[in-house]
């Protein structure tokens, strides 16, 4: 394992943060969460096929790029930085896996109309649902369709197919069959909609919810990526506006008192790369194993590394990348990652004083993506109760 | 010679199949490692190295897990700090001199750099060392000097030009702790031990040949110094949930009755920074390795400090009746610096030391707010003042 990044990962990177520089400034991102509608398909179409973000995670035979967990992370750190309205989270990393993990000949036949970014999929649960507590959903599956109605969904405007949990099995609709009706957000630029199903046709995908877990889980752990672009975006904007700035004759930037705060910032942004770079790492090499555990995969399968990726680095030989390692890598991201990118967030608004309270001024547009996220595939404070387990930190018994 | 990463574990084993541990003393084998360049792997041929890439030493470390090591307690500054510096700033003869001792824990070193009135503003220093001919003569005190009273060798950074500028008067020397003149008194901690010293220096003689580095070079040598402290305060590598969070889990799953929610969700906390400062540290350890130390390594001093504090605080008090009590308040001399040691009564009072040895947590965010973010300086009243005209 390695925690760095890897040449082909930053010429990613680049790619993604050339596209964002170019067509969607924040004065662009401002005016399309205003339009109403955040959504831009032109950017979407150019991010999805010409960078070919859509199928990054879906296996070669699909028609995608074979990559892994490692280059979604860093796809979404450059989506972060710039609060880009896109459905790449929603149906390029959870819906995606979702899919494959399913495993059904219905499951592939989306996969493979995801890889182009042609159509997008959304999966109809509450984006303030934990991978720790999947709910019995609000959906109900009867002879006539599946009926229900699930708030708070994310990536189900644009979206073509929703990923509907209904009892305890995972069902494909679509999207044109359902009600979605968007909500006033906190998130401007991930807006989320209200959905409605009555007696809705649907096709199983799969008969249990590991599906939908997986999904929560990359989801979860990759989110710990986009957080951390937002709080880098908040630190550099930051640190070039305290540089301007002059009060008492002097650039803001040379007093201690806002230096040392931006220090703890930097620092706390230092271990919130590594927490993600791991997160992102250990659970790429868990779906690597799945893939080869299954013989379905073509991608990388023939190299499995369980057991072995971390043997190597670290000298103190404790990142194997074990089963429950995912799971700890994830919940550690999480709990530390959202609340660095709400800090980030807070501080940029405060060091830009009154400058920060204004609806001009981007910043907002970082904080309230900072608040939703914090709130987004559980709370800091839901990944920390998994961590005791986890990490054996018994709670109290009794009250 | 060229060797690859196998050819060179391929050298440990070979090494290791000719020199019994159980044959050896410790400083026996640890001499013969140094003399077969599996000491540090990217120090020159004949120093204790091959010179390889930095990062092919933890192939080394590997083939030597379980073999005798150095007291990292007492040789902490000749290894983490002194030898980096002589590597850098020696002479031939005084790398030749030095490393081999200093590796295998013969010679030990410490640090006569802090003084009553030069703490974090370090280059304002006033111990003076005047040249008289091939010698220089040293007077004045320093503090803070872990080890003193163990060690047969210092690194020292004195005024050598009162009128110039606090950092460009100064030269970096090794010290002989056994010169005449060098009197070495214990100065009692919070924790009622005394594992620092005062260092009083008194027309100490030096000969010319233990300057390390040009005359009025001492600043930029002591960076070099300081920088290596602060990645082996805060950068080395420790296992999931151990260090301080090992004393503390361990208590915790064992005592069920000591357990409250409050302190759960505090723990839950703090085991999460743990981890991340333990992966940030993993990272910047592979960076090191693709490249050299910079000021990144101040964030994980800072990290390290705040953790071994709030969870030190924790262990006290979650022991309730247990934590009123105290191990030992016997004024006596520590053999080595222990941060994780004794009881959790010392270990809480210790860790205070975390936030001020090796720069202040103060001194270090200031490191990085301008040398990492590049945000302005203070205005500064001492900037292009001769040392002698600065208030004091």
């Amino acid at each position: 394992m390695t925690l760095l990044y890897s040449e082909v990962e930053e010429e990613l990177r680049a790619a993604v943060r050339d596209l964002l520089a170019d067509r969607y400034p924040p004065a662009t991102v401002l005016a399309r969460a205003e339009s109403g509608s955040p959504y831009d398909a032109a950017l979407w179409k150019s991010l999805a096929r010409d960078i070919g973000a859509a199928g990054l995670l879906i296996p070669e035979r699909y028609g995608g790029a074979g990559a892994s967990a490692r280059e979604a992370a860093v796809v979404l750190e450059e989506l972060g930085r710039a609060v880009t309205p896109v459905p790449f989270l929603t149906s390029s990393v959870m819906a995606t896996r979702a899919l494959l993990a399913a495993r059904s000949d219905a499951a592939e036949e989306l996969l493979t109309s995801l890889a182009s970014g042609d159509a997008t999929a959304a999966l109809a649960v509450s984006f303030a649902t934990s991978p720790y507590r999947v709910p019995a959903g609000p959906v109900q599956a009867g002879p006539g369709g599946l009926s229900g109605r699930v708030t708070a969904v994310v990536g189900a405007e644009t979206a073509d197919v929703l990923l509907v949990p209904a009892g305890r099995e995972l069902y494909a609709v679509a999207a044109a069959d359902v009600l979605v009706e968007p909500v006033v957000s906190l998130d401007l630029t991930r807006p989320i909609a209200t959905v409605t199903l009555d007696g809705v046709p649907a096709t199983p995908l799969s008969a249990d919810l590991t599906a939908l877990r997986a999904a929560l889980e990359l989801g979860a752990g990759l989110l710990a990526s986009e957080q951390l672009g937002v709080a880098e975006w908040c630190l550099s904007t930051t640190v070039a506006y305290v540089k301007e700035r002059h009060q008492f004759a002097r650039p803001i930037g040379s007093f201690q008192a806002l230096k040392h705060r931006l220090a703890d910032l930097w620092t706390q942004i230092v271990q919130a790369r590594a927490a993600a770079r791991n997160a992102a790492d250990a659970l790429a090499a868990a779906m690597r194993r799945e893939a080869g555990a299954d013989g379905t995969g073509t991608d990388g399968a023939g190299t499995d590394g369980a057991g072995t990726d971390g043997a190597g680095t670290d000298g103190a030989g404790t990142d194997g990348r074990g089963a429950d390692d995912a799971a700890t890598a994830v919940a550690v991201a999480q709990a530390w990652c959202g609340t660095v990118a709400v800090r980030a967030a807070e501080e940029c608004v405060q060091m830009h004083g009154g400058l920060g309270m204004t609806w001009e001024h981007p910043v907002h547009l970082y904080l309230k993506r900072a608040k939703a996220d914090e709130i987004a595939l559980g709370t800091p404070g839901d990944h920390r109760d998994a961590l005791a387990v986890l990490a054996d930190v018994p709670a109290p018994s009794g009250p | 010679m060229t060797v690859d990463e196998a050819g060179l574990a391929e050298r440990a084993r070979a090494f290791l199949a000719g020199h019994a541990p159980e044959v050896l003393s410790p400083a026996e084998f640890l001499g013969a490692r140094f003399d077969a360049g599996l000491s540090w792997v990217h120090f020159p041929e004949g120093l204790g190295g091959l010179g390889l890439p930095r990062e092919w030493q933890s192939v080394v470390d590997r083939e030597f897990t379980g073999t005798p090591q150095q007291d990292y307690g007492k040789l902490a500054i000749g290894l983490g700090m002194a030898a980096p510096t002589i590597l850098a700033f020696g002479t031939d003869e005084q790398k030749k001199r030095f490393l081999r001792p200093l590796w295998t824990g013969e010679e030990i070193w410490c640090q006569l750099f802090s003084e009553p009135g030069a703490g974090s503003d370090l280059a304002t220093l006033a111990t003076r060392a005047v040249r008289d001919g091939d010698e220089w003569v040293v007077d004045g005190q320093k503090v803070w000097t872990s080890g003193a009273h163990h060690a047969r060798w210092a690194i020292l950074v004195a005024r050598t030009d009162p009128d110039v500028p606090k950092h460009q008067g100064l030269t970096y020397f090794v010290c002989d702790m056994r010169a005449p003149g060098v009197d070495v008194r214990p100065l009692r901690q919070i924790t009622g031990e005394a594992e620092f010293n005062e260092v009083f220096l008194t027309g100490v003689r030096l000969p010319d040949t233990l300057r390390l580095g040009a005359v009025g070079e001492g600043w930029r040598v002591a960076q070099t110094t300081l920088m290596n402290e602060r990645v082996a305060i805060g950068g080395s590598p420790v296992r999931r949930g151990g260090g301080m969070m090992g004393a503390v889990l361990e208590t915790w799953r064992a005592r069920p009755e000591v357990r409250t929610h409050a302190l759960h969700q505090r723990l839950l906390g703090l085991w999460v920074e743990a981890e991340v400062t333990r992966l940030a540290g993993a990272r910047l350890r592979e960076q090191l390795a693709a490249g050299a130390p910079g000021p990144e390594g101040s964030g994980m001093k800072l990290a390290f400090a705040r953790l071994n504090q709030e969870l030190s605080g924790l262990d006290v008090e979650m022991r309730r009746e247990e934590g009123l009590a105290y191990d030992d308040w016997t004024f006596r001399r520590s053999e080595s610096v222990d941060f994780f040691g004794r009881g959790p009564g010392y270990r809480y009072l210790r860790a205070k030391g975390n936030s001020i040895e090796g720069g202040t947590s103060e001194i270090l965010r200031t490191i990085i707010a301008e040398r990492v973010l590049g945000l302005p300086a203070e205005p500064r009243a001492d900037k292009n003042v001769p040392w002698k005209d600065l208030p004091r």
